[in-house]
């Protein structure tokens, strides 16, 4: 009764079938293609690159400082990753990967082993601060010198005056009693750099040198560090060109901090000692203050003073690299051993390999030689992850951690879920009295549809993930969100193609004992219900699928006597199938 | 052999043996209802396991030592901070794990080579963690906005694709059963809660929907064209059709369970794998859970919701009318429902 269905349908399913392989084969050629062509001219290669948990390495994670009610800019972070890159890259470690986490954070991977300098270069938290002095114990004896002599001659025009309301940065008005008396008995010890950092910049703050031998009474920030553009040091030449001998620090400014630095500078030459002095705050210690000698209007000041050649490189290396738009502390820091990192690879591997063992066996004994399907299913599958996962190492950074191991691995079991989605589905169909290649077609319309809404659930998940996640959560919702896009291209190009075709061959036609559709044990009893409402040979296929409905819905009870009467007859002959 | 589940699914197919899922809803509510309390009082009395990233602390893990003893860790983390309590536990044969309450920088540096000094390893073997104490509230924080953003999309997503927010109600109440009863088991078995947990159990999220739209999509295939001729009253068709998946969702289950199962294995018995352990776990439960809700919970639960409806009322009730005139007593198939 199936052989004018089977006949009429053949040359479509299997014309679609191939159809549907060649797509396949185009794609995995394609991700092939892409990949040689990365690894031949770009630097691509053929395994994916590993993250730090695999590979072994250190991951700090840095978290801003804030004060109550203040939040971190998106700019603010992508200037601290820069910053930072700067300062990692400074200490010659290649391939470290600073990134930003969520809305705050930052996370900074560096591979292999992480010597102390650097460790440090990256943790200390570092926000540069430019405050104009108002009470010092000691006068420093560092000065600015103008780069710009033409301006000498300029006139002090930001006279203090005894208003009760501070005027500009460097007015005394802003020392109130009690700062005064927080200034009289400051402890140079007592500094808690963590708070000072959080100190508000429109605010005038009490602090000391890095040494502690002096302690200032600062006026509120008027150049913030980040608008310092470069920082070098060299020797000081003369105005004929010839080298001093003494060493200095040269600043560059941007447009923002050049126009600050002169109106600054433009108040500050000339007002009596110690207001005159231009404190550089890094971390609430003051690493410099020099005291103005000229008025800069071209954002270069340069610092003199008892500098050496260190100390000038240092200088210039904090006001460069410490300039970042605010202060971070260390939330998280891992180091992971290369051997630990390697070991960990190798278990994964080895239960995605015990994982894949235990779904064919279960797979093998649900559905026989119809496994065959699940399991060139999930090979293609893996391919395709394979080389996409490549592909993205090279080409977008991605990188495979151990959660996106995991990820891999429960992939397996998730993809060989929609299989057995589709194949029960045909099952069902096969029970309703359906050929096989009827009931392929089918089944396949059923399960794409149910498939797709799934599987649409999963990606959601794995978008949602990746979005509000962090942390190593990022590494396998996107591994998840990859292997569910791929499971889909899969199912559609080539488990239902190869069912198509398969549907096809005497063995799973016959419905073979093994094939794993073998409709008598799909319930072959009623096939009687089928035959009794036999379609005309004229009526369409849709007819066909709605009045076969008809039929179960209409025989519900007829078919049950039906059933158990056949049921008791089939028994023997089952069970000897079976055993 | 294999042909048993699958006679078993034939027999569920057609309805000649079926399970009262949505019939016996009150026991399984019940059975429900004391998991989900159980659940929730567990974590209040004993509270979870939180593990350091959610504590902050000090973590060292020392790989391939010759003698895996917790002397050696005890006295090194001691001579570097006198008063620092070491938790030393001894991972699979040769690893060791020593946490301990949060370290400086410096302080943890130096930790590090006292202890490749006392285990007699290269400072490369050690592998140290050092997490903040905010840490923790990060990825909670984090967890739970992606954990609403999560079900809130889900919801729109499955009323628009099944065209009514029943289906999508009862799915997303069954999910707060898997979340209540995860954590609840989390807490009992005081597994500890660390943030890859926490990815599992938003995977599981995601599992769970997955098996309960495979078996909603059965179920609205069954009711939609079950016109005013129907035999069956409209929880008998969701009964079936939750019947007809359930050799589905048990294949389903094994299928995704295995690997995870191997995870965790091996998780469980390789040094230092703790993201693999704890991601498999919690997806381990997760997945036993998460078919369980739907067949027991999301489907008698969407039955429920539609039953009180005029339009389905009238239609069961002329069913078991015409039924009963037809049949005659002895021929009445399980009733299921109210």
């Amino acid at each position: 009764m199936a052989a004018p269905s089977k006949r009429s349908s053949r040359p479509t399913s299997v014309r679609k079938a191939w159809r549907s392989l060649s797509w396949l084969g185009a794609l995995i050629v394609a991700l092939i293609a892409i990949n040689t062509a990365g690894v031949l001219w770009a630097g691509g290669s053929w395994t994916p690159k590993l993250a730090l948990d695999l590979e072994g390495g250190t991951q700090i994670i840095l978290e801003p400082e804030l004060a109550e009610g203040q939040t971190v800019s998106g700019e603010q972070l992508d200037q601290a990753v820069s910053i930072l890159r700067q300062r990692v890259d400074a200490s010659g470690v290649s391939e470290a990967e600073i990134t930003t986490q969520g809305d705050r954070n930052i996370v900074v991977a560096i591979p292999g082993e992480l010597d102390d300098e650097t460790r440090q270069r990256i943790e200390s938290s570092a926000k540069l601060e430019l405050r104009p002095v108002i009470l010092a114990d000691v006068a420093s004896t560092e000065s600015v010198e103008p780069t710009d002599e033409a301006d000498e001659e300029a006139t002090d025009d930001a006279e203090a005056t005894e208003t009760p309301e501070p005027t500009d940065a460097s007015d005394p008005a802003w020392v109130t009693d009690e700062l005064q008396a927080e200034y009289d008995s400051f402890d140079c010890a007592s500094i808690d750099e963590a708070e000072a950092n959080r100190h508000p910049a429109d605010e005038p703050l009490v602090t000391c040198d890095t040494t502690n031998t002096f302690k200032y009474l600062l006026g509120p920030v008027e150049v913030s560090g980040e608008n310092i553009v470069d920082a070098t040091n060299g020797m000081v030449q003369s105005s004929t060109g010839v080298s001093t001998g003494t060493w200095a620090v040269n600043l560059r400014f941007d447009e923002q901090g050049t126009e600050d630095f002169a109106e600054v500078s433009t108040r500050l030459f000339g007002l009596e000692s110690p207001r005159n002095q231009f404190a550089f705050v890094l971390d609430g210690r003051i690493i410099s203050a020099p005291s103005m000698n000229g008025i800069i209007t071209d954002g270069r000041p340069q610092i003199t003073g008892s500098f050496t050649q260190e100390s000038s490189k240092a200088l210039a290396d904090q006001l460069k690299f410490g300039a970042l738009p605010i202060s971070f502390t260390v939330q998280s820091s891992d180091t992971i051993s290369a051997t630990l990192g390697s070991s960990q690879l190798q278990s994964g591997l080895i239960a995605g390999l015990i994982g894949l063992i235990l779904v064919v066996i279960y797979t093998l004994f649900q559905y026989r030689a119809l496994a065959s399907v699940t399991i060139a299913s999930l090979v293609v599958a893996g391919v395709i992850t394979y080389l996409s996962i490549t592909i993205l190492s090279w080409y977008q950074g991605y990188r495979l951690s151990l959660a996106g191991v995991a990820a891999l691995i429960v992939a397996i079991g998730f993809t060989a879920d929609s299989f057995i989605v589709y194949f029960e589905r045909v099952r069902d169909e096969l029970r309703d009295g359906r050929a096989l290649v009827g009931a392929v077609e089918a089944g396949w319309k059923r399960a794409l549809r149910t498939v797709i809404a799934s599987k649409a659930v999963n990606l959601l998940a794995a978008i949602v993930l990746f979005i509000f996640a962090v942390g190593s959560v990022r590494g396998f919702a996107f591994t998840l969100g990859l292997t569910t896009i791929i499971d889909v291209i899969v199912v559609i190009l080539f488990t239902h193609p190869m069912l198509q075709l398969l549907a096809q061959t005497r063995f799973f036609s016959s419905g073979h004992s093994w094939s794993g559709l073998d409709p008598t044990a799909l319930g072959a009893v009623y096939r009687g219900r089928a035959e009794f409402r036999k379609p005309a040979a004229n009526v369409t296929k849709t007819k066909v699928a709605s009045s076969t409905r008809e039929a179960q819905r209409r025989q519900t009870i007829a078919e049950r006597k039906a059933a158990e009467l056949a049921a008791v007859g089939d028994t023997p002959s089952n069970e000897g199938k079976d055993s | 052999m294999a042909s048993r589940l699958t006679t078993f699914g034939n027999d569920l197919y057609t309805g000649k043996r079926s399970f009262n899922f949505v019939g016996g809803r009150r026991k399984w509510y019940a059975i429900a209802a004391v998991l989900i309390i159980l659940s929730v009082l567990v974590p209040v009395f004993r509270g979870f396991n939180f593990g350091i990233e959610f504590r902050g602390g000090s973590q060292f893990l020392i790989s391939n030592v010759a003698e895996a003893t917790q002397q050696p860790a005890i006295d090194a983390v001691a001579s570097v901070v006198p008063d620092a309590v070491a938790r030393v536990t001894i991972v699979g044969d040769d690893g060791v794990r020593v946490q301990t309450d949060q370290l400086e920088a410096a302080e943890t540096r130096e930790v590090t080579t006292a202890l490749a000094e006392a285990y007699d390893v290269p400072e490369s073997e050690i592998t140290s963690s050092f997490v903040g104490a905010s840490w923790g509230e990060d990825v909670t924080r984090q967890a739970i906005i992606g954990l609403i953003a999560f079900l809130l999309f889900a919801a729109i997503f499955m009323a628009l694709y099944f065209r009514t927010w029943k289906m999508s109600a009862a799915a997303i109440l069954s999910l707060f059963a898997d979340l209540v009863v995860t954590a609840g088991i989390y807490a009992a078995s005081g597994f500890e809660v660390s943030p890859a947990a926490m990815i599992g159990l938003l995977t599981i999220l995601s599992y769970s929907l997955y098996d309960t739209v495979v078996v909603f999509d059965k179920i609205r295939e069954n009711t939609s064209w079950e016109g005013d001729e129907s035999r069956r009253t409209f929880p008998e068709s969701v009964n079936l059709a939750v019947n007809q998946t359930l050799v589905r969702s048990i294949n389903t289950s094994v299928v995704a369970a295995l690997p995870v199962a191997a995870i965790l294995f091996i998780g469980a018995f390789v040094l230092g794998a703790d993201t693999l352990r704890d991601i498999s776990l919690a997806l381990l439960i997760g997945i036993l859970v998460g078919t369980w809700s739907t067949v027991f919970i999301a489907a008698p639960m969407y039955s429920q919701f539609r039953e009180g409806e005029p339009a389905i009322k009238r239609h069961d009730e002329r069913v078991l009318k015409e039924r009963g005139q037809a049949t005659g007593s002895q021929e009445e198939p399980a009733a299921v429902g109210s």
